[in-house]
């Protein structure tokens, strides 16, 4: 049984006017032990993903139906009092701004006391002890004195490595990053992702990183997820995505990157804009962007299916794969 | 690539420092330290010595971490911020000592596209307004219809359809509001673009439409860009030399192709080999110590001395200087100096 069992998930928000659909039916698994990348621009869906998993969506958003499924138990159905259990303390996450995610009047220590206290009986002291441990786990130097320090006493990459050290305060079983580097400079970013990617390593944590780099993905994780409006349209290994990217939008994605293309030369650029959630197209909601439209895909949302190694949402693909496929045996 | 040892210089910075005052008043200069009452001014030293020309018609990137000074040296340069110290001459004339008008024909010349397009555009003002107003500004003899025209061939040129002119920027998508900020640059046509990293709010897919415009632009316009960027990718693909900079200094001055093929400053290394790739092969990931201290007491010698694994005695005492190697890149390291890096 996967740790993690996402089935048909949709959420929606009730905006003045109408009711946007954020995820139209979303299904993934995340296997114990696993890394998984949940890519996509902005407006794809990708943190209400996230979101959704903890069952963290606030009015006007609302999870309309779909399963949840974590170790078993169904996340969507669960009382507050049942989700406070597993949140913090079987699940975790971990956010972009390291500044917002920690409170500015409260010391580094009392943070992690207050989270340790709240779902464990300890003393003070013991839970004390657990913290300077835990941000030795994360390479902080000092830790003692850190427990004493506000939030805006640290540097950015500090306070990123205190919010993992919370974050595995309670031995979770996965964690979800969102965008957990992005407000921070690249050298940092690198130390970072080593440090999660030793965690999740060692501890054997399920790990769902949601990025918007592509470069991330591919040294972090060993399946990704690729959305665009509110669906998934390729998932599978990670390798098999990044180097045979199958779905029109994927490959476009991957050949936009800067290092895909000769200096000075023009950059492959997929034309146009993402659809917002409440314009979103018939049919494919890639069809205005994608070269290989036809009439089809303008009409009817594309099957996610299994097609060679990854699954796909595209109505042309097979046929794409196919030629491609027939072009090789040919030469 | 164009030879640029041809091309005459179009920007040059001279010595150029920055420094803004943290303690404005005299009652904040007042600090009660160890039972005494003394006098401190501190500053924040953004931008220290920086010497650069810029010759007609490249694209120079300038890279750094967050806090390195070089929003600060787009500023300086586009006379936003005035220099503490040194000059900037453009086309041979001094422009940081002028004022007011004596400034207009310069700023005409020189244009800047901002970070988020987002904040630079006023959202009370339709593209109309927003694109005529540089227009009619730099140019008061223009009638009507020729400042109209003008808007309507930029807009043309970026690919915002003249037709959406009347829209209020809410209207449009984070992608065509940068398309129009750059519109509006280009309105004057000038010669010179200052572009501070005008990509790094936008979307992967976004981010090479607006670059190939960029790019376009300089094609068609012969445009000179100076461009500033954290993003290592985007400068080996649209820069023609890049700036290294570390704490307000320049560590690393190269052609492009020279940096990313044979990086020399320590720092320039450890920056690429923190970029995330998409190959298989993890790179060698480069651990720096520690961070970027702040740049309010600066150490004495290098700045980079904190975090160097080839750090010496030498190198907490005295500043490297920038010294040209035998492939034309210019380093301030003292380790690369004395040949103890290979």
């Amino acid at each position: 049984m996967p740790l993690l069992s996402v089935r048909d998930l949709v959420v929606k928000f009730a905006m003045r006017d109408e009711t946007v659909t954020a995820l139209k039916s979303i299904s993934f698994d995340v296997a114990r032990g696993d890394r998984l990348g949940i890519v996509g621009e902005s407006g794809a869906g990708k943190s209400v993903t996230g979101f959704a998993l903890l069952n963290l969506i606030s009015r006007p958003g609302f999870i309309d139906s779909g399963e949840i499924l974590f170790d078993g138990m169904n996340m969507a159905d669960m009382s507050d009092a049942e989700l406070r259990e597993v949140r913090g303390n079987k699940m975790a996450m971990i956010f972009q701004d390291p500044m917002v995610t920690l409170n500015p009047v409260l010391t580094i220590g009392q943070q992690m006391v207050e989270t340790l206290q709240a779902h464990r009986k300890l003393s003070r002291k013991e839970a004390e002890q657990i913290a300077v441990l835990k941000l030795r786990e994360v390479y902080i130097p000092a830790p003692e004195e850190r427990l004493a320090q506000y939030p805006h006493e640290l540097s950015g990459g500090m306070r990123q490595r205190i919010i993992i050290a919370i974050a595995l305060l309670l031995d979770p079983q996965l964690i979800i990053a969102d965008e957990p580097t992005t407000a921070l400079d690249v050298t940092i970013q690198a130390d970072i992702m080593e440090l999660l990617l030793e965690l999740c390593t060692t501890k054997k944590v399920s790990l769902i990183l949601i990025t918007h780099d592509l470069g991330v993905v591919s040294q972090m994780t060993e399946n990704t997820l690729v959305m665009y409006a509110g669906r998934i349209i390729e998932a599978g290994r990670t390798r098999e995505i990044i180097n045979d990217p199958q779905h029109p939008y994927t490959q476009g994605l991957i050949n936009a990157l800067p290092q895909q293309t000769l200096p000075g030369e023009r950059l492959k650029q997929i034309p146009g804009n993402m659809p917002s959630l409440s314009a979103a197209p018939k049919g494919c909601a890639f069809n205005a962007r994608c070269e290989f439209a036809q009439d089809r895909c303008r009409m009817e949302v594309p099957n996610f299916e299994q097609i060679g190694p990854v699954k796909v949402a595209c109505h042309e693909v097979r046929r794409l794969h196919h030629e491609t496929h027939k072009q090789e045996d040919l030469a | 690539m164009k030879d640029n040892a041809s091309n005459p210089a179009i920007l040059e910075l001279e010595n150029l420092s920055k420094s803004f005052d943290l303690d404005k008043g005299f009652l904040e200069t007042i600090k009660f330290k160890k039972g005494r009452i003394t006098r401190e001014k501190r500053s924040v030293h953004a931008v220290n010595d920086i010497s650069l020309t810029i010759t007609k018609g490249e694209a120079l990137c300038v890279v750094g971490e967050s806090g390195c000074g070089k929003s600060t040296v787009a500023r300086l340069v586009s006379g936003l911020l005035n220099p503490t110290k040194g000059a900037i001459h453009y086309d041979g004339h001094r422009i940081d000592t002028l004022k007011g008008n004596a400034l207009l024909p310069y700023r005409k010349r020189m244009q800047m596209i901002f970070q988020n397009p987002y904040a630079s555009l006023n959202p009370r003002m339709t593209i109309q307004q927003a694109l005529e107003e540089p227009v009619r500004h730099h140019n008061p003899s223009f009638s009507r219809g020729q400042i109209k025209d003008k808007v309507t061939e930029v807009m043309q040129s970026v690919g915002v359809d003249p037709s959406w002119a009347s829209r209020y920027p809410h209207e449009f998508s984070g992608g065509q509001r940068q398309r129009i900020a750059i519109a509006r640059a280009l309105t004057v046509d000038p010669e010179f673009v200052i572009a501070d990293e005008p990509i790094s709010a936008l979307d992967v897919s976004i981010q090479a439409q607006v670059l190939n415009l960029m790019l376009e632009a300089k094609e068609d316009r012969g445009l000179t860009y100076l461009f500033i960027t954290h993003d290592l990718s985007v400068v080996q693909h649209f820069g023609t030399r890049v700036a290294v900079l570390y704490l307000g200094s320049i560590c690393e001055l190269a052609d492009t192709a020279t940096l990313f093929a044979n990086p020399k400053h320590p720092y320039t290394r450890a920056l690429l080999s923190a970029v995330p790739q998409l190959s298989d092969d993890r790179p060698n990931h480069i651990r720096l110590k520690g961070e970027i201290p702040t740049p309010i007491n600066l150490p004495k010698g290098c700045p980079f001395q904190s975090r160097c694994a080839y750090a010496d005695a030498r190198c907490g005492t005295e500043q490297p200087l920038a010294i040209e190697q035998s492939d034309g890149s210019v380093v301030a390291c003292h380790a690369v100096e004395e040949g103890r890096i290979d």
